[in-house]
């Protein structure tokens, strides 16, 4: 089995901060880290590797320094690592990134038949999660997004059977390899990974590919100018309202001010307190 | 071993290069006219988000002077039909049909099939889509497709005049900055929208609509993927949370796992739901999809009780649709009270069964009299 793990190098969420004057992302300083998503993909393919032998590879498209995270990976168990890496992919939207790396995988399943690729279900940084079925349409892959759990893969057969989750329920889904999963968080944990795997990572080469090395004849339709959706504002977001009115309860027991924080609340909207009444 | 995938298709439609940043819409885009939105049906429902997406499409269509229309997609058991008759109560001018008995479970070749050969026949400006488990696997597979733009999880829709483009607005990073997104020389223009970020439009009597219906054009056996079975969840009520009209939400005030059961108390008396912020969900306290929040549920209740909850950035984006918030935490600086309705500066952990008993005498009294 080969496996094809997508992952992104994306800034610590947790620990961004706006520029109050400029409305910019304060990148410096901020830790980068694997998105957060993406372990989940990785666990499944490298269990994946564990039950039926094989290789997995992960692949990414970023800057130079983009390649700490293809390091983890490789520290966590990944057997090889790709760094697609160009001035012109800057500024992709989703679907120039899709297309960026779809060749990155063909360009690697041309050394080795690819029979999953694996994304985490979105990003934390962009949130869209478009990118996994853009791959999965461009290489023609079965596309599988939201995946709770592979509940059987049969490699002779080319077979696999995964949990989709769907609205209000789960969707048990059988199709044929080559397949393109997007896997949920929560779904699997991911291994440790020991002080020997960090150091052995740390020594690894990582394969670095150009667009043209990457086999990329339309250079068009990559970054910026393969973009269709252009940003056109960002601002920081308006606050909804003014402060809270604040319920006055100090100084009381907890079970005498609640009466009065509900009086207060009833008051102020009789919407509400009909609502609740009815409910 | 299987074979190596296939070289990626050329896109279906569009001009080979992409234009320059002119604003002039290329000649073969001027064709593309109307708003459509996608009506998500499963199991014989229709989303509800869908009908939110008629009520914010009526105002894109009105304001550009055109059509809206429905998108439904599903099998031939009378369902496209009535869900036909409700997008018209909720604002649709004409639905567009597809329906085959081979699609009655929702898979993304059919679909994404279905839709595609959709828009190429009748070139739509704007395609809508909730943005679901479904709705995001079929607007990405779709929009690969078509080589158009898709912006996922909008806030805010607009048309920019100048362009007669839709200007769309997204939280980014978490929900720490807004950006607006335009797609400018393609069509489709598409976005996908959260459930409960529109407000519900209003049902109105509607003659029946104008209906297009077109063939799906696949057979069975041309699908390789295969539904096996549907597992309904057996905690149906994660899936009412965003559509509740009391949330109790939880945070890191709680000081543990256990006393989260306060929250789920009060909820019960409410007779409401509940659920948490996003650090509850990485403590392993709550299940995911009771996360609220930009990056779990947006809600949108009459009353949303926040206890222990800070308000981080990207809490507030998917709690400030609420009516009426009331917060209680013990730091009075917590940002929550910068756009909670009430305040209360106060521990949740006495403040949460206090309200539970003050509440249940209170309805109760209120059961009485009435």
């Amino acid at each position: 089995m080969h496996c094809v793990v997508c992952i992104k190098q994306v800034p610590d969420s947790a620990q961004i901060r706006v520029h109050p004057v400029t409305n910019t992302i304060m990148r410096q300083g901020v830790p980068t880290i694997i998105n957060p998503y993406d372990l989940y993909a990785l666990e499944e393919a490298l269990r994946v590797r564990d039950a039926f032998g094989g290789t997995v590879s992960v692949i990414t498209m970023g800057p130079p320094m983009a390649e700490a995270a293809l390091r983890k990976a490789l520290a966590f168990g990944a057997d090889r690592a790709v760094l697609m890496t160009d001035r012109i992919f800057a500024g992709s939207d989703t679907l120039a990134t899709s297309y960026v790396l779809s060749h990155g995988i063909m360009r690697l399943a041309a050394e080795t038949p690819v029979d999953i690729v694996f994304a985490g279900k979105q990003t934390i940084d962009g949130d869209t999660a478009q990118v996994g079925p853009g791959i999965a349409r461009r290489l023609n892959l079965n596309q599988l997004t939201y995946v709770e759990k592979i509940e059987r893969l049969d490699p002779e057969a080319d077979e696999i059977v995964v949990h989709r989750r769907a609205e209000g329920g789960v969707h048990v889904l059988k199709t044929e390899l080559p397949c393109l999963i997007t896997m949920l968080e929560g779904s699997n944990s991911m291994r440790f990974a020991s002080m020997d795997d960090m150091f052995r990572a740390a020594r690894a080469e990582i394969t670095v590919w150009s667009a043209a090395e990457a086999g990329i004849e339309d250079q068009t339709r990559c970054g910026l100018r393969g973009s269709p959706t252009v940003v056109r504002k960002v601002f920081a977001p308006k606050p909804r309202q003014e402060k809270a009115k604040l319920i006055e309860v100090a100084g009381l027991s907890a079970s005498d001010a609640a009466p009065q924080v509900i009086d207060a609340l009833l008051a102020a909207d009789r919407k509400l307190a009909d609502h609740l009444a009815a409910g | 071993m299987s074979s190596a995938p296939t070289p990626p298709r050329a896109p279906a439609k569009g001009p080979g290069k992409p234009a320059g940043r002119s604003r002039e819409l290329p000649e073969h885009l001027k064709a593309y006219k109307g708003v459509w939105v996608f009506i998500e049906l499963e199991r014989g429902r229709v989303h509800p988000v869908s009908w939110e997406l008629l009520g914010e499409g009526r105002k894109l269509a009105d304001t550009l002077g055109v059509e809206l229309a429905g998108v439904i997609i599903g099998p031939n058991d009378g369902s496209v039909g009535a869900a036909g008759a409700d997008a018209a109560a909720y604002g649709a001018d004409l639905v567009y049909v597809i329906e085959d008995p081979i699609l009655a479970a929702y898979r993304t070749d059919p679909f994404t099939r279905g839709l595609t050969a959709l828009v190429e026949a009748h070139k739509p400006e704007i395609l809508l889509l909730g943005a679901t488990t479904l709705g995001r696997d079929l607007a990405g597979a779709v929009a690969t497709t078509l080589a158009t733009g898709l912006t996922a999880d909008c806030t805010e829709l607009a048309i920019d005049m100048e362009t007669r483009t839709l200007a769309s607005t997204r939280p980014t990073f978490g929900g720490s900055l807004l950006c607006t997104i335009q797609t400018l020389h393609f069509r489709p223009q598409m976005a996908t929208i959260r459930p409960r970020v529109m407000s519900m439009p209003d049902r109105r009597d509607a003659a029946a609509p104008r209906v297009v219906t077109e063939p799906l054009s696949m057979e069975e056996e041309q699908i390789v993927t295969k539904v096996l079975d549907f597992i309904p969840d057996r905690d149906q009520d994660t899936a009412h949370l965003a559509y509740a009209d009391v949330v109790v939400g939880g945070g890191l005030g709680l000081g543990s796992a256990e006393n989260f059961r306060l929250v789920r108390e009060l909820a019960h008396v409410l007779g409401g739901e509940y659920g948490g912020s996003r650090p509850l969900v990485q403590k392993g306290w709550i299940p995911a999809d009771r996360q609220i929040g930009q990056t779990g549920r947006t809600i949108r209740p009459k009353l949303y009780i926040a206890a222990g909850i800070s308000g981080a950035i990207q809490h507030r984006v998917g709690t400030e649709g609420a009516d009426v918030i009331l917060a209680i935490n013990t730091d009075a600086n917590a940002p929550i009270f910068d756009f909670a309705t009430h305040g209360v500066v106060a521990d949740a952990l006495e403040m949460l069964p206090a309200l539970t008993e003050a509440f249940r005498r209170r309805l109760e009294g209120a059961a009485r009299a009435a």
